[in-house]
């Protein structure tokens, strides 16, 4: 076992002993607590650009936990797709985590006895290492668990009726994918008497084809679930608008993109070439389809967003549905691309909705006056999510194109019209959102001098989402605090959101707007630096394809 | 592998059971219908492992065909523990909502209520919207009959000419007068104001806190 080989269980354990420490410290030193976390993040990202680029040079990194040899121990393993997984998943939970602590997540806390938000998190990011890094079935369940079980504590966060409901479904549908997903691999176990995945496509092979498939799509069904593609999809924009801005941000970014993680997987590792892609295709375009159509007929940001996410879960399945080496290739890049802008405009729509107090299209207006940060912020993922071309966006979509007309079959022609008509689509329904939040004159609301909306007692009581658009204004000089230095300061108002209280402000806090740029600049960089990771994603999906580098470095190693 | 068939009628009995209850809208019910699938799943694992055997001891000398699979019941235990963690939340949760609403029930989600009421409405909106937008047709046909006029109007002023601008600059001169004497209007209020504040001893005390 080489040095770095030894790392690969660091981006697990980390977060997992600060989360335990964090607990042990209580909602006492805030300072360090914030410490701990950026500290521990920023641990994991280094760590997985070492793994990335040892899994590059060397092959993959593999880790015997106990020094147990598979077939009975745990064993961890770091190729190009999981440590370039792992990278990007690190990088974003780290801008993600810098933007919390200016909303004044942790703030929020201390009602509570402990601190909720910091630990949770914590628990969230190891949980999506472990899926990333899990080497066998039952361990990626575990990895599952364990950032599902933090996401239904961060998803009812305040305990509100609003997020108590939308916490309840997505905990029940989560729920049920979790007990899919242990009878699946009950049946892996029944069929091949392991649950290691180097040691499955062997004995996978020798199975009759028929239980193969039925194991393959209890499998699928599990991740198609979690990855929120269209028959499964429901959940989801009823369930993420209502959290927190930095919560939602990560599930959208990160939570989605594990199950597609894990279809990836399976796809190539256990059941290559099987009649399953077809079907894996259509439901692709179904996403696609469906899911813009959804996201044009919202009039709220966040569940725009969210519907735009279900919508581009297509792209992700349609390159694994394609199975060929630049189909995986664009799959993979897609998703890297897509985890960064997705989570860097659900951020945007928490900075909207800190700036006015509330996220409904209809009550907000002329953004690009009042806070033009804001707006370039808004407008550069916007546009990268949309695919306009220079943007990583345009390029992802194009190499999947290129893929499915290389693949020339008439559904992949089909996949292709499709993927075009729902890239205009997200054009349309961002482009609408642009203009109604940001170009349109501004409503007198937005426009009085605080810019803020009240909140009232009933809102906080009721909890209906959009209560916060019922605000009053407050407006008028002689609102001003004496001494005429009110001019200058922000003023701080709090309104209502998921039933619970924000503060919102006339001058975004620089944390929070700090990490969204540095967001924005990633997602930019994906643009910049596309030759060279397209290389990483080509090797990565030939490495995959391949399935013999995987397998010999867990059972030869 | 041989398998029992109790445990994997147990565990399908458990599994349906639970999903009726999972279908129903109470919390409570909800989380019934989760446990008892839990444990139906729990039942699928253990029938994987196949006949019972010896409690797997690692000592030498022992035939590994005397001792029972040893991973499931791993498998099994990691599951009942994941359970238990969220059977709790799920209490939590369906507490919580008892707490706001008196009851449990998962409600619809107001904003899909919403999204679909206004497909419903969507006629009658287009039919306002096309009775607006003849309004505001009608409107701008007025005004522009409006510029015509006005048209005709200024060519008859350009003939008025330096009449016109003389015009114009005594009035400029009376509403800078105007302008002036407000001010100073004004400035003897506030001076007057002043004047009744000071006579006023809680004004001098207090002040603005008054």
């Amino acid at each position: 076992m080489s040095g770095v080989a030894s790392l690969v269980p660091l981006p697990v354990i980390l977060p997992l002993c600060a989360a335990g420490l964090k607990l042990a410290i209580g909602a006492r030193l805030e300072r360090v607590q914030r410490f701990i976390s950026a500290a521990v993040l920023l641990a994991v990202l280094i760590v997985s650009l070492l793994l990335l680029i040892a899994a590059d040079r060397h092959g993959p990194q593999v880790m015997f936990a106990g020094g147990w040899a598979p077939p009975v121990g745990i064993v961890l393993v770091a190729d190009r797709l999981s440590a370039l997984m792992l990278v990007i998943s690190s990088s974003v939970t780290l801008c993600v985590l810098v933007y919390s602590v200016g909303q004044g997540m942790a703030d929020n806390d201390d009602t509570t006895p402990l601190s909720v938000f910091h630990p949770s998190y914590l628990v969230l990011v190891a949980g999506v290492s472990d899926t990333f890094l899990a080497g066998d079935l039952f361990n990626l369940y575990v990895g599952f668990e364990l950032m599902l079980t933090a996401s239904y504590v961060l998803m009812t966060i305040g305990g509100t009726l609003a997020r108590i409901r939308a916490g309840a479904t997505y905990a029940i549908v989560s729920l049920l994918s979790s007990m899919l997903f242990l009878a699946a691999v009950a049946m892996v176990y029944a069929a091949t008497g392991t649950v290691t995945m180097a040691q499955l496509p062997a004995r996978l092979d020798a199975l009759p084809s028929s239980v193969a498939m039925v194991i393959q799509v209890a499998l699928l069904g599990v991740f198609a679930i979690k990855a929120a593609v269209f028959p499964l999809a429901a959940w989801l924009p009823d369930s993420y608008p209502t959290a927190p801005a930095p919560v939602t941000a990560v599930f959208a970014g990160l939570l989605t993109k594990v199950g597609v993680y894990a279809a990836l997987r399976t796809q190539t590792l256990l059941f290559p070439g099987t009649g399953i892609d077809t079907v894996l295709m259509v439901v692709a375009l179904l996403s696609l389809l469906v899911g813009i159509l959804g996201a044009v007929a919202q009039t709220d940001l966040k569940r725009l967003l969210s519907f735009t996410l279900v919508s581009h879960m297509g792209y992700m399945f349609f390159g694994i549905g394609l199975a060929s080496p630049d189909g995986i290739s664009g799959a993979v890049f897609y998703v890297a691309h897509h985890i960064t802008v997705q989570t860097t405009l659900f951020l945007v729509a928490g900075l909207v909705e800190r700036r006015s107090g509330t996220t409904d299209l209809q009550s907000l207006g002329g953004l690009v006056r009042l806070s033009p940060l804001l707006a370039v912020l808004f407008l550069v993922p916007a546009l990268n999510l949309a695919g306009i071309p220079p943007l990583s966006g345009f390029l992802g979509k194009f190499g999947l194109m290129r893929a499915g007309v290389d693949d020339g079959g008439v559904l992949a022609y089909v996949l292709v019209a499709g993927s075009t008509v729902t890239s205009l689509l997200t054009l349309y329904a961002l482009a609408k959102a642009w203009n109604l939040a940001f170009w349109r004159a501004a409503t007198p609301e937005m426009c009085a001098a605080g810019t803020v909306l009240e909140s009232t007692e009933e809102d906080a009581s009721d909890g209906v989402p959009d209560a916060a658009a019922r605000g009053t204004p407050t407006g008028g000089v002689g609102d001003w605090p004496a001494g005429g230095l009110g001019l200058l300061a922000p003023r701080r108002v709090t309104a209502t959101f998921g039933g619970q209280e924000i503060t919102t402000t006339s001058s975004l806090p620089v944390s929070m707007a700090g990490a969204t740029t540095a967001l924005v600049l990633f997602g930019l960089a994906f643009t910049v630096l596309a030759g060279p990771l397209f290389a990483l994603t080509d090797r990565a999906a030939g490495e995959l394809l391949a399935r013999t580098p995987y397998v010999e470095a867990v059972i030869g190693g | 592998m041989t398998g029992t068939v109790a445990l994997v009628g147990c565990g399908g009995v458990l599994f349906s059971c639970g999903t009726a209850l999972l279908l129903a809208r109470p919390l409570t019910r909800i989380l019934l219908g989760a446990v008892l699938i839990g444990n139906g799943v729990n039942l699928l694992v253990l029938a994987t492992s196949g006949p019972q055997g010896n409690a797997a001891l690692l000592y030498p000398g022992t035939a590994r065909e005397t001792i029972a699979d040893p991973l499931p019941q791993a498998f099994i235990l990691t599951a009942i523990v994941i359970t238990l963690a969220l059977t709790a939340f799920l209490a939590t949760m369906a507490y919580r909502a008892w707490q706001h609403s008196g009851n449990d029930d998962v409600p619809d989600d107001i904003e899909d209520i919403r999204v679909v009421r206004r497909a419903t409405y969507a006629e009658e909106r287009e039919r306002l919207r096309a009775a607006y937008r003849k309004r505001r047709h009608e409107y701008r046909a007025l005004a522009h009959d409006e510029e015509e006029r006005e048209a005709r109007e200024r060519s008859a002023y350009e003939r008025l000419g330096t009449a016109r601008d003389r015009y114009r600059g005594l009035r400029r001169r009376a509403r800078a007068d105007a302008r002036v004497f407000r001010a100073r209007q004004a400035r003897a209020e506030e001076t007057a104001e002043e004047i009744v504040g000071e006579d006023d001893p809680w004004q001098t005390i207090l002040g603005a806190d008054r």
